[in-house]
């Protein structure tokens, strides 16, 4: 009984193995990139990115069909570009940051699903906005663990940095150079990320698996090293856990893993040690008394 | 121009200079908040910059760690390289919510020893256990920033000065807003750096700790007021000219001449 729940369909499937493959590297490479997007307030930031690499993707289509190649170097590209005309357009203009992402993102995801769906049909475009994640061949899968094998050692070596740029960016101004090439290295690794995760979730889910895990995580520890262990494991979880849903009850499996996800988070947020609705409301009343 | 007193050019050449502006202006978008500064700031003293709000002060230390280039003129530093000036900003950019204890704050004052990937091995740590102690806060290496109150912040960041061990120190206001015991412990602080014979610049704006604690004074009123012994440079008719010199000089839109000196 266990066996054949939990087990045989991994058991049985090459697909399924694959997917669990790819979202396990997806989940390893890109919690850690969420943690840090969540503690810089930068989480819409992610979610802006990841709506921005649809035209690239979208071109790289154009230009080769579903090809893995050409939609990753298209979506990378795109990406950079808006996460850097963003940055430059709030240096050099009135205009906040977060206005000129939503700008450049809106403007992103209109171009992208403009270029698919005048040449490509609904299923393309429902491939590259919800991903395909039973369906990862050898080069894909390689693409992944590739880029959270990269994410891991950057992150490895950047880490102080990468810190110190989060929690006082002046200082480490101050003492370093590092601060412009800290910040542009997570930008990349990010878009990367992002990038990687479309290709199993989608361009609209890739940054649920960055974030949500992340910010559930947040509700049980404080501390930097602790948060990036639990939102990993949250999001392994919530892959495994999704896989199998979609497989037993034949849902779609991004918004399935996504929606795991989201249940770590809705139970973190009402149960979680730190800052949750309960913990509030206890220390409400201790104020009370 | 104003009145210079360089009472610090007491023997010309016996004392070496840790900084000298030259013709020295400053200012955003072209409008000038320092004009013209001309003076020396003798290695070792522990001067105070006072002046009326927007007269340039904390612009000026700006300008010093270079992150604002000046629009004419210029500031030398001796012997100094730019990683032996160490500043403490006024509003510090310290994410207070991010999950940092108050050990790795502080110790990332040894970022010119372990940069951005040497380990902190004992000897750096115990380094961290003195800094803590010396401004108080014992115990609190565990605790993460966000539990701190502002004047523990301010003590944090003040070990974190100690671990830079800079011969020149640039603090903004480092006692605004903090609690007396507090200001009490620093000062002490900032005196042991005196003894040291560390050059301190510190914006203030308590004039009563100024006269106390600080030697040296550099009023300023967007141009130099008066620099030298504190008892010569504070006093009510000095004060009274920097007032004007600033209320003249402001209010939108404005347009500041430089004179030709």
């Amino acid at each position: 009984m266990i066996w054949e729940l939990f087990f045989q369909p991994f058991a049985d499937f090459g697909f399924m193995r694959r997917a669990l493959l790819g979202c396990i590297a997806v989940s390893v490479g890109a919690t850690p990139l969420g943690v840090f997007l969540m503690l810089r307030r930068m989480s819409l930031t992610g979610d802006a990115m990841a709506h921005a690499i649809l035209p690239g993707a979208a071109l790289g289509y154009l230009v080769a069909g579903l090809s893995l190649g050409a939609m990753t170097v298209g979506g990378l590209i795109a990406g950079m570009a808006v996460a850097l005309a963003s940055g430059y357009v709030t240096r050099m203009t009135a205009l906040r940051e977060d206005a000129s992402l939503a700008a450049f993102y809106l403007i992103s995801l209109a171009l992208g699903v403009l270029i698919i769906s005048t040449r490509g049909s609904n299923v393309d475009l429902m491939h590259v906005l919800f991903g395909s994640v039973l369906a990862l061949d050898n080069a894909a899968l390689t693409l992944l663990c590739a880029i959270a094998s990269l994410s891991l050692i950057m992150l490895a070596l950047f880490f102080r940095p990468l810190v110190l740029e989060c929690a006082d960016a002046q200082f480490l101004r101050s003492v370093s150079r590092l601060s412009a090439l800290t910040h542009f290295i997570f930008l990349t690794l990010v878009v990367m990320n992002l990038v990687g995760g479309f290709h199993a979730l989608g361009t609209l889910m890739a940054v649920g698996i960055m974030i949500l895990p992340a910010a559930a995580a947040r509700f049980w520890t404080g501390r930097i090293g602790t948060l990036i262990l639990f939102a990993a494991t949250i999001a392994l979880l919530s892959s495994y856990s999704g896989l199998l849903l979609s497989y037993h009850y034949s849902l779609p499996t991004g918004p399935a893993i996504i929606l795991v996800a989201g249940g770590f988070y809705i139970v973190s947020l009402v149960l979680g040690r730190q800052g949750s609705i309960v913990q509030q409301a206890r220390s409400v009343r201790i104020a009370e008394i | 121009m104003g009145l210079v007193l360089l009472g610090d050019v007491i023997a010309g050449c016996a004392v070496s200079v840790a900084v000298a502006f030259e013709n020295y202006s400053l200012g955003y978008n072209r409008n000038p908040a320092v004009m013209q500064l001309q003076t020396e700031i003798p290695q070792g003293s522990l001067t105070a910059i006072v002046g009326p709000n927007g007269a340039g002060k904390s612009t000026l230390l700006k300008g010093l760690t270079g992150s604002l280039p000046p629009l004419s003129g210029q500031v030398s530093f001796g012997s100094l390289e730019s990683e032996d000036i160490s500043y403490l900003p006024q509003q510090s950019e310290v994410d207070r919510s991010f999950p940092i204890s108050v050990h790795e704050l502080v110790a990332m004052g040894l970022w010119r020893h372990v940069g951005a990937f040497g380990r902190i091995g004992r000897s750096y740590k115990h380094k961290v256990q003195e800094a803590l102690a010396a401004v108080g806060l014992t115990g609190f290496e565990k605790r993460a920033i966000g539990s701190l109150s502002g004047g523990q912040v301010q003590r944090a960041l003040f070990a974190r000065l100690l671990l830079q061990d800079s011969p020149l120190v640039l603090l903004d206001e480092p006692f605004n807003a903090i609690d007396a015991n507090t200001t009490a412990d620093l000062i002490n602080v900032v005196k042991r750096w005196h003894g040291e014979g560390r050059t301190i610049l510190a914006v203030l704006h308590d004039t009563e700790a100024v006269k106390a604690h600080f030697p040296q004074t550099l009023l300023l009123a967007r141009e130099l007021v008066a620099h030298g012994p504190t008892a010569e440079v504070l006093t009510a008719e000095n004060q009274f000219r920097a007032r004007q010199m600033c209320e003249a000089c402001s209010g939108p839109p404005h347009t500041c001449t430089i004179h030709p000196s």
